[in-house]
């Protein structure tokens, strides 16, 4: 099977079932969202599925390799993680920071980046066209910017999977959308797999292939967001009720939604 | 660019240029703060000890009694303060990484306290030979303690883990003085007093080849997991899905901050802001990526450690201040400074 696979995954913490049974797949070159109210068990689920944080049970296997079972350097080397908002103190530039990616390939007694580290550091920096800003101080950069870094910083792993939990929710509709574009774009060159979460669901309409819907940490469905974005899904689960247009160049489903009644004047 | 930028593009010169400096103002510092003292001694003479001591010239023309107050009375008491201050740098620049919090340093979370309770209550018992055995054990205790108050406040941010620290501290502090108070007598008392405070006063070589040896046992596994800590730049999720075992390394860490703290505290006392200080001096000149921050805090601290201590068996000769005081005066505000850079976070 190449891709993603997940079954059976569960998270418990504190005695308390956070994610359980959830089965979803992710294929190479394509953008699968992940999406769900607050309090799914999103960003819970992304770092089970990496083993990251709780341990999981269940199975997660990429291209055939069982994720939770292997070696963390060389899951590292697999898989990269981009949080929601990184945050730091150090005092690192953006392409120290992107550096940062190359740690799983650097051994022990290594004390400088090799010439191979300094080059996948360039390919992505060049990639989120942030080379202009490489020798800046990453604190100094702009949410967007901080974000880009993020994604290079996980480009530097040379990840075949990457996770990203809800990467545009500080950035502006451009950023949103170049971001969007460019795992868009690096999904369909690389073959890359791409899980990423997301709150707007016109933006996850738009630009994945494949959208899995989670409730109250349980898999509702996974499909085109065509079969998951209904009416009938958005009004159980997210509250709503809304009108499912299509988007006039792309044909993309396009999520119209009814306001509440505004008070007579 | 603004000139923050511009200077951050040359730090690998940088680097270089502050490791050689601070090298050789290293050597340049222990030599002079030999000669410095009543005896009147010439750096010449320090060079000739040292070089017939090693056994590397048969004969040497300094005196019997300037040989002794140069190899027996300075030398230690000086190598012991490079190395403890190279210590606590290290030690805090690790904390402060492994925890996120810029203001971690062994004294701010309790440890040099604990440690302090740890060496005194050994001492007391009569097995002066385990005070550092104690002071790591209280230590080890005492950051356990602060870490687990951490968490009881509600997770780890740098004031809960300082509000646990001095809580921490405080207690192991009185703890302490309950038992000096019970225990010694008149000239002891006093001793033990300053030590508490922060003192080298009296270093005898045992005590400088503790604190050396602990330092090279403890500190290159330490300097090795460099690259490591810059991982944690962005907590802990992101160091573990850049392949680092955070629980592992974290053991580890904590575990050689502790050991190390013991041994210096077992030496020094608690000499406080040495490890809070140093680090975000560093920070400046080579940034925060640790392999080459540590190194380079290890020698700012060393001769920082070897200058205050100088100031301090000198400026009231023959009194000796506790060089604890010295380093609180220019800690303490150094310490509010970073305080309010990291107002936001606090």
């Amino acid at each position: 099977m190449s891709g993603l696979l997940v079954s059976a995954l569960g998270v418990t913490l504190a005695g308390k079932r956070i994610v359980s049974e959830i089965a979803l797949t992710a294929a190479p070159g394509q953008l699968t969202g992940l999406i769900g109210p607050n309090g799914a068990g999103k960003s819970t689920l992304m770092r089970a599925l990496l083993g990251l944080g709780p341990i999981g049970d269940g199975t997660v296997t990429f291209h055939g390799e069982n994720l939770l079972s292997m070696p963390s350097r060389q899951r590292a080397r697999t898989a990269a993680f981009v949080e929601q908002s990184g945050q730091t103190d150090a005092r690192l530039t953006a392409r120290e920071v992107v550096t940062l990616g190359r740690i799983p390939f650097q051994s022990l007694w290594q004390s400088m980046p090799s010439p191979e580290d300094l080059a996948q550091v360039d390919a992505a920096l060049d990639a989120v066209d942030m080379q202009a800003f490489a020798a800046r101080l990453y604190h100094t950069l702009s949410g967007g910017e901080q974000q880009r870094i993020q994604i290079a910083r996980a480009l530097a792993q040379q990840p075949r999977l990457l996770v990203l939990d809800e990467p545009t929710s500080h950035l502006d509709v451009h950023a949103q959308l170049a971001m969007l574009a460019l795992l868009q774009r690096r999904a369909r060159k690389t073959g890359a797999t791409v899980l990423i979460a997301l709150h707007d669901l016109n933006l996850a309409a738009s630009f994945c292939d494949s959208l899995v819907l989670l409730h109250q940490g349980r898999l509702v469905t996974q499909g085109t967001p065509a079969e998951v974005l209904t009416p009938a899904l958005l009004r159980d689960i997210y509250s709503v009720s809304a009108t499912l247009l299509l988007h006039p160049t792309s044909g993309r489903p396009l999520i119209a939604y009814d306001l509440p009644e505004s008070p007579s004047q | 660019m603004k000139p923050e930028h511009a200077a951050t593009a040359q730090r690998q010169p940088l680097f270089g240029l502050a490791f050689a400096g601070l090298a050789v103002l290293l050597l340049f510092s222990i030599v002079v703060t030999v000669t410095m003292g009543p005896a009147d001694i010439a750096p010449m003479e320090v060079w000739q000890t040292i070089a017939h001591h090693l056994g590397l010239v048969p004969e040497s023309p300094v005196s019997r009694l300037r040989d002794a107050i140069i190899w027996e009375l300075r030398l230690p008491r000086v190598l012991a303060a490079a190395a403890v201050g190279a210590g606590l740098a290290l030690c805090g620049a690790v904390m402060q990484a492994l925890t996120r919090n810029p203001l971690a340093d062994p004294y701010l979370l309790g440890l040099s306290s604990g440690a302090s309770l740890g060496a005194v209550s050994f001492l007391l018992l009569g097995a002066s030979l385990l005070m550092p055995l104690g002071a790591f054990l209280g230590a080890g205790a005492a950051m356990a303690l602060t870490l687990a108050v951490t968490q009881l406040l509600g997770g780890a941010t740098p004031t809960r883990a300082i509000l646990a620290g001095i809580s921490i501290s405080a207690l192991a502090s009185a703890a302490t003085s309950f038992l000096i108070f019970w225990s010694a007598t008149g000239d002891s008392y006093r001793e033990i007093l300053s030590w508490l405070m922060g003192s080298l006063s009296g270093t005898i070589w045992s005590e400088a080849a503790l604190v050396l040896v602990a330092l090279a046992v403890i500190g290159p596994p330490i300097l090795l997991s460099g690259r490591a800590l810059d991982a944690f730049a962005f907590g802990e999720t992101s160091a573990a899905s850049l392949g680092v075992n955070v629980p592992r390394l974290r053991w580890i860490l904590l575990g050689s901050t502790a050991l190390l703290t013991g041994v210096l505290v077992s030496i020094g006392g608690a000499i406080g802001f040495v490890g809070l200080i140093i680090p975000h001096v560093v920070r400046l000149m080579t940034g925060s990526r640790h392999r080459l921050l540590l190194p380079v805090a290890m020698l700012l601290g060393a001769c920082f450690m070897i200058w205050t201590d100088t100031a301090a068996r000198s400026l009231f000769a023959p009194r000796e201040l506790p060089v604890g005081i010295i380093t609180a005066l220019i800690g303490a505000p150094i310490f509010l400074a970073v305080l309010l850079r990291y107002r936001r976070i606090t």
